[in-house]
């Protein structure tokens, strides 16, 4: 009976493929963006992990000797005290055309991260070829052409996450092909010394200790990017639910005389319910593995920018190849399962509820009535202010998700009671036949095509909300660049010495040399870090301030006020006045807040006589330079001064690099933000195919009044257009909002800084343009088979029998 | 893999540590000892210099177990060694700085009943961060250290050793109170049927007192001490797949060392020597000692046997050896089973176990 | 003469094959006359109804209103054609159920740009439609339903009204007030009318009546 009961319920799709496409489609569309972006998160996540894992060489403390290079002996003895140090020799070299920077480290000592991974067998290297003359140099593929021919050289193995022009090797080869003669330029200190080592100076006295580069500042604000993936994969979601929803709410209304019957012949209900939920859960299973094969592509497809991006910002490597995760494509058919089972909800409890003698008549598919309309619209209402109240009495990152859910939400169950209002202005304010049936038709319209809008709304929405964070993270992180970069080169110095020659040498030949001191001091209690600042124009210029009076710059200079950043001002809740405790008993009145983005840690800025008053042996050794020409300065500081290549960064050269990474990343946003609204495209396609075949009897009585069919195919597709502009009018503020809440709600509890907020008209305009085209081409298809539509066809409306 | 855990995989290749799927997978290295001096019968070893480094060979080390007890009679063990293995042949006078083809690894353990330390350290030859000099001796690995102290007649009578790990240490000082012993035939020792052997000699006679730093704290402690020495060129034979080694200290002051190497393909090879009270040693060929694995113990890493029944008809010697503690797994880069054993039977006594080739 | 066609043939090619279902008819309606047109269920009554109309083309044969061929017309002259000069009454009343009464009353005279509120007014009144004005077509019943689209046709003040079965949705009484003011209404405005019916009773208050059988007349 089963068996049979079931083929009579399938055989609905037999008959009505494209409506099984449709829900196909749907849902596979949703379960591909989820789980694409869940791919390219987990990937990201993946490579922020082994990022974090293995700091680059930069990372680590180090050692080194102001007074030239390290002798190895003196290596041997602090490895014999105890000291777990690794050696590092680096310079550059010429081969043919090409300098090389060539980086030796040493594999037996050097912690694993550090070292290349590419010793796969399909290198044909065995690994201790390493330390085997002629050794193997790492060096990215497009050097390995370079370099191509070129004799006197340690065996290539490539390995893409090597930056362009680079060679590690081992230390040996590295000492062989620089010419060493076996001395070092600096030991790094591993994490992890043993407690009771002797001290530095009666082991190897005439070294220095220099502290580790900061990293991850960049690396925090990724982390407020995958919270946007995240919810674009949420949406997008959701946008392809309502696709599943109409499509199983028909395919349920047009089998209600099949339900019945089937009823009528001895199908307990219960069994027709299990039947009906059999059939969704198949038909999600079938979606989803499509879905999950879509997003693989996807992910794929959009990875590499996003692998870009990390190798750019870190240096780490990151596979650009996306790893299909079993446990991914799982949780992939899971979610294609529950939101099948979420859209199928209404419709599986209407036939659980369907007496036996119901009528067999199908009730038209999504007939709303005006009461109807206004509960959805309470119930949106109803949203909207849940949302914002669990905003205003809750905390956190998830009341900020529950603002942004039942905004969205609430505004799409309004739309529909709002278009309602419009269109019913219209039709008041219209003259003429055509434009008053225009509008009144078009309500009418409205409840069959409402939950179509509603998606193109929630993508509309969706789009002008993450482009606007995007846009004012752009800009934000534009100036953000400008403040941190004030210099135009990055110097640290071997030793004190080394720094006053540094800065003697530097005098003449730039135009200001700001130093850049810090010590790290608990700021209100907790970890923090203060610096200071020279009195110079860069920084009042630059920097910019959250929160500042006229006199803070005064204050800061007079050394009589600290700027602190907002993630600490927001944390310790302090503005201009208050007192800020830096640690030790030393407090300063706060002069000023500044924006200071994926800082982790709190943060203040002082004058640096005040600093230099209360930490005399703070580490002097870091500049920034300002000079007009840094390219001649950087070749001049490494060539005439002999600064280490590592110890110079061109943070002009950072810059325009960072900057360029992140306009990838946003291709990525772009990307998605197209797919989403190909969705509600699709949605309001979908919606219009089914409507057309009832569109007949509402449209042939217009004809035999004496329209022609192209007039009414033209009238069809306006009416779509009015219907996606209209939606679009909704969709701007809502949009807005989102983008408020992204900026200044959900960044702020969960990263600690608020992005202002800029507006880009032209993009709405673009974006309205896009959402024009895309209702559009969702209408033509329907449209195109209402101009050839047969007159034959239209009689039948007429026609006796019917 | 990187360069580093292929250091260890090479140092894998030692007859004693070896493992069938590295020994294959690096076949270049196999069975071949190209450019290396060999182990010839008939050499006399010759003192010091035989305490040195023989860098002219493939692979070498020094090696102390010792079995200790606190005050109170809690069991201890510790083991220390210093691996040497050459990446190229060096014959001639050593090379200097990085191009040396000498790589040095240090192993340092240290066994209660109920906890296994370990700590491994790896450093090039070359450069001084490790080696091994002979007179005065002294043998090192960053701050892991083996040394004369000046005592005696020989280098080896008296010693201070020291290493550490990350949750652990020991100091100790050790005093030999018997002579050198060379196994198999003058230190001429044969490994399988096909004929590989190594030079290989002992001082098993070591009264040891210092003490142990432990997570719970320090400990004092006394026992007994024996220092392997052995180098050789050439691995196991292809077939031989693990190593089973003992040497025990018996109450009456006789010694024995024996191993018993695993054939894939045939019955294992033994050897044995007995060393009486006062030194004198007997070598055991191929058939004389027989290791019976009794019971085995489920580990971190592998399933191995922990205690053994040990047969010496000739010696009237049935012993059994139990685990002092059976989780003694070297949780270095390759991972093997060392620990102290307590022997009871005919010939009651301490003694230390090694079983390699258990893992995978 | 109002209509004059001349030898209409009409053939539907179905999956049986080609069926004939109108052969060689021709037909006249002069002004003011009322005709109806009777035959059995498929005798193609619905069919010439639907080529006067304009709403199909013949295969063969020509119709004349008001002395112009409008067989040979585009699909905008047709439209045109059914626009100003023809009123349409269905069986199913077929009214524009976004529109209310007032609006669907008015559609097409607008349309034609005749829209004449007096008598938009007027016929309100005589069809007992002037307090339903602002309701949907939904909310009326279906005598009230095919007033309002008698009115419909009437507004533009039509050559010709055809009417297809006006009173087959209906019961016999109220069917009856409608016949009469159709008859009424037509005979004010001086429109022809053929009403379609298979109704004895109901042809018999017309001014003359044909018969179609087999796709001809007789």
């Amino acid at each position: 009976m089963r068996r049979a009961a079931l083929a009579a319920l399938l055989s609905h799709w037999r008959r009505q493929p494209l409506q099984l496409f449709t829900l196909l489609a749907g849902l596979a569309l949703a379960t591909a963006l989820w789980s694409a972006v869940q791919a390219i998160n987990g990937e990201a996540r993946r490579s922020y992990d082994s990022a974090a894992a293995t700091l680059g060489i930069s990372g680590y403390a180090s050692l080194t000797d102001p007074a030239g290079p390290i002798p190895i002996a003196t290596y041997a003895a602090l490895r014999r005290g105890g000291w777990t140090v690794t050696p590092v020799v680096e310079g550059r070299v010429l081969r043919g055309e090409i300098r090389l920077n060539v980086v030796g480290v040493e594999p037996l000592t050097a912690p694993d991260g550090l070292l290349p991974v590419g010793l796969g067998s399909e290198t044909g290297a065995a690994p201790l070829d390493v330390l085997r003359p002629p050794g193997l140099g790492f060096v990215a593929p497009e050097t390995a052409d370079d370099l191509a021919g070129i004799a006197d050289l340690p065996r290539l193995i490539t390995d893409p996450a090597i930056p362009p022009g680079r060679m590690f090797t081992d230390v040996g080869t590295a000492d062989a092909l620089l010419g060493k003669a076996g001395t070092i330029d600096r030991l790094l200190i591993l994490p992890d010394q043993p407690a009771n080592r002797p001290p530095l100076e009666t082991l190897a006295p005439g070294l220095t200790e220099v502290p580790p580069q900061d990293q991850g500042d960049i690396a925090r604000l990724t982390d407020s990017f995958h919270l946007n993936l995240t919810a674009f994969g949420l949406l997008s979601f959701a946008v392809g639910l309502f696709i599943v929803h109409g499509a199983i709410g028909l395919a349920f209304e047009q089998r209600r005389p099949m339900f019945r019957t089937l009823r009528a012949l001895g199908l307990p209900a219960r069994t027709l319910l299990g039947l009906l939920l059999g059939e969704v859960m198949l038909l999600a299973l079938l979606a989803g593995g499509i879905g999950i094969g879509l997003g693989y592509l996807i992910a794929g497809a959009l990875l590499p920018d996003v692998a870009a991006t990390l190798r750019g910002l870190y240096g780490a490597q990151v596979r650009g190849v996306l790893a299909f995760d079993p446990l991914w494509a799982l949780a992939g058919l899971g979610i294609a399962q529950l939101g099948a089972l979420i859209a199928a909800a209404h419709g599986l409890e209407t036939v659980r509820r369907m007496p036996l003698l119901a009528s067999a008549q199908p009730r038209a598919w999504a007939t709303v009535s005006a009461r109807a309309l206004r509960r959805q619209a309470l119930a949106g209402a109803a949203l909207v202010a849940a949302g914002v109240a669990v905003a205003l009495l809750a905390d956190g990152l998830i009341a900020g998700f529950a603002l942004l859910g039942g905004l969205l939400l609430g505004a799409a169950l309004i739309l529909p009671r709002l278009l309602a209002a419009a269109l019913g202005l219209g039709a008041r304010l219209a003259r003429g036949p055509l434009a008053q049936w225009f509008w009144a038709d078009t309500r009418q319209q409205l409840p069959g095509l409402s939950l179509a809008l509603m998606s193109l709304m929630l993508a509309l929405a969706t789009n002008i909300g993450v482009s606007t964070m995007v846009s004012s993270f752009r800009l934000t992180f534009t100036g953000w660049l400008d403040q941190r970069l004030v210099s135009d080169l990055y110097v640290t110095a071997r030793s004190e010495e080394d720094a006053r020659a540094l800065r003697a040498w530097l005098a003449p030949r730039s135009d200001a040399v700001l130093p850049i001191w810090k010590v790290d001091t608990p700021l209100q209690g907790a970890p923090g870090e203060v610096y200071g600042i020279v009195d110079h124009r860069v920084y009042r210029d630059l920097w910019p301030l959250l929160n500042a009076t006229p006199d803070t710059w005064p204050a800061v200079y007079e050394n009589r006020g600290a700027l602190v950043n907002e993630q600490l001002a927001r944390r310790e809740d302090l503005s201009p006045g208050d007192t800020l405790s830096l640690g030790g008993g030393w407090e300063m009145p706060v002069a000023g807040v500044y924006s200071d983005y994926g800082n982790p840690i709190g943060q203040a800025v002082v004058g640096l006589p005040a600093l230099l008053d209360r930490h005399p042996d703070v580490s002097k050794l870091r500049y920034g330079i300002l000079t007009s020409d840094p390219t001649t300065l950087r070749r001049a500081l490494v060539e005439d001064y002999g600064l280490p290549e590592a110890n110079l960064i061109d943070h002009g050269r950072l810059k325009a690099t960072s900057l360029q990474i992140f306009e990838r990343t946003f291709t990525v946003t772009g990307a998605l933000n197209v797919l989403t609204l190909s969705v509600a495209g699709f949605a309001i396609l979908t919606a219009l195919l089914t409507l057309s075949t009832m569109r007949l009897p509402q449209l042939a009585p217009i004809w035999a009044l004496g329209l022609t069919r192209r007039r009414l195919a033209r009238l069809e597709i306006l009416r779509t257009l009015a219907l996606a502009a209209l939606t679009f009018v909704v969709a701007l503020p809502v949009g807005l909002l989102l983008a408020w809440c992204l900026l200044a709600v959900v960044n702020v509890e969960a990263f600690g800084w608020r992005l202002p907020m800029f507006v880009f008209p032209l993009q709405w305009a673009a974006l309205l343009g896009l959402s024009l085209v895309a209702a559009a081409i969702a209408a033509a298809l329907p449209t195109r088979k209402l101009a050839s539509t047969a007159p034959s066809q239209f009689l039948k409306v007429f026609a006796d029998e019917r | 893999m990187n360069a580093k855990s292929s250091a260890v995989a090479l140092f894998s290749l030692l007859p004693m540590l070896a493992g069938p799927a590295v020994s294959q997978g690096f076949a270049g290295l196999g069975t071949d000892a190209e450019g290396f001096s060999r182990p010839s019968l008939g050499t006399d070893l010759s003192f010091p210099k035989d305490h040195g480094a023989h860098p002219d060979f493939r692979i070498e080390w020094w090696y102390l177990t010792a079995n200790l007890s606190a005050s109170d009679g809690r069991d201890y063990g510790i083991q220390w060694t210093l691996f040497r293995s050459a990446v190229a042949p060096e014959t001639g006078t050593p090379t200097e700085g990085w191009q040396s083809p000498q790589i040095w690894m240090g192993h340092a353990g240290l066994t209660t009943p109920d906890a296994h330390f370990s700590a491994e350290r790896l450093a090039r030859g070359g450069i001084g961060q490790a080696g091994v000099l002979a007179a005065p001796f002294e043998a090192w690995i960053d701050d892991w250290r083996m040394a004369a102290t000046g005592d005696g007649a020989d280098e080896f009578d008296a010693l201070s050793l020291t290493a550490s790990g990350p949750d652990f240490s020991y100091d100790l000082t050790l005093t030999a109170t018997g002579p050198l012993v060379p196994h198999g035939d003058a230190g001429y020792s044969v490994k399988s049927p096909q004929g590989q052997a190594s030079y290989y000699y002992s001082q098993p006679f070591y009264e040891i007192a210092g003490h142990l730093s432990l997570p719970d704290g320090d400990v004092e402690v006394t026992g007994h001490g024996w220092l392997d020495r052995e180098w050789s060129s050439q691995p196991l034979s292809e077939t031989q797949d693990g190593w089973d080694w003992i040497s025990l200290h018996f109450d009456g002051g006789a010694k024995l060392m024996g191993f018993r190497l695993r054939d894939r393909e045939g019955a294992p090879f033994t050897s044995a020597t007995w060393i009486d009270p006062d030194g004198t040693p007997t070598p055991y060929g191929n058939g004389a000692l027989t290791l019976t694995p009794l019971e085995e113990t489920e580990t971190s890493a592998a399933t191995v046997p922990t205690v053994w029944q040990v047969e010496m008809p000739g010696r009237d010697l049935d012993v059994r050896l139990e685990a002092i503690n059976p989780q003694a797994w070297m949780a270095t880069s390759f991972p093997y089973w060392e620990g102290p054993v307590r022997v009871t039977g005919s010939h009651p006594g301490r003694g230390y176990l090694e079983m390699t080739g258990y893992g995978d | 003469m109002r209509i004059e066609a001349t030898g209409l043939t009409k053939t539907y090619t179905t999956g049986d094959g080609r069926l004939p279902v109108l052969t060689d008819v021709s037909l006249a309606l002069a002004p003011g006359e009322t005709l109806a047109l009777t035959g059995e269920s498929g005798s193609g009554k619905s069919t010439l109804l639907h080529l006067l109309a304009t709403l199909d083309t013949p295969d063969a044969g020509s119709i004349h209103l008001d002395g112009t061929e409008i067989t040979s017309l585009d699909d905008a002259g047709r439209a045109a054609v059914r626009r100003d000069r023809i009123g349409l009454v269905f069986q199913q009343f077929n009214l524009i159920p976004s529109l209310t009464v007032s609006g669907n009353l008015d559609f097409q005279a607008r349309l034609a740009g005749r829209h004449d509120p007096a008598w938009s007014a007027t016929l309100a009144k005589r069809l007992g439609l002037a307090d339903l004005l602002d309701r949907y077509p939904e909310q009326l019943s279906g005598g009230q339903q095919q007033r309002v689209a008698v009115g419909r046709a009437l507004a533009v003040r039509p050559s010709v009204v055809l009417a297809d079965e006006p009173t087959g949705n209906l019961d016999e009484s109220t069917a009856a007030t409608v016949l009469g003011l159709i008859l009424e209404l037509v005979a004010e405005t001086g429109a022809s009318l053929l009403l379609v019916t298979h109704s004895e009773h109901l042809a018999g208050r017309l001014g003359r009546r044909v018969h179609l059988s087999g796709g001809r007349l007789s």
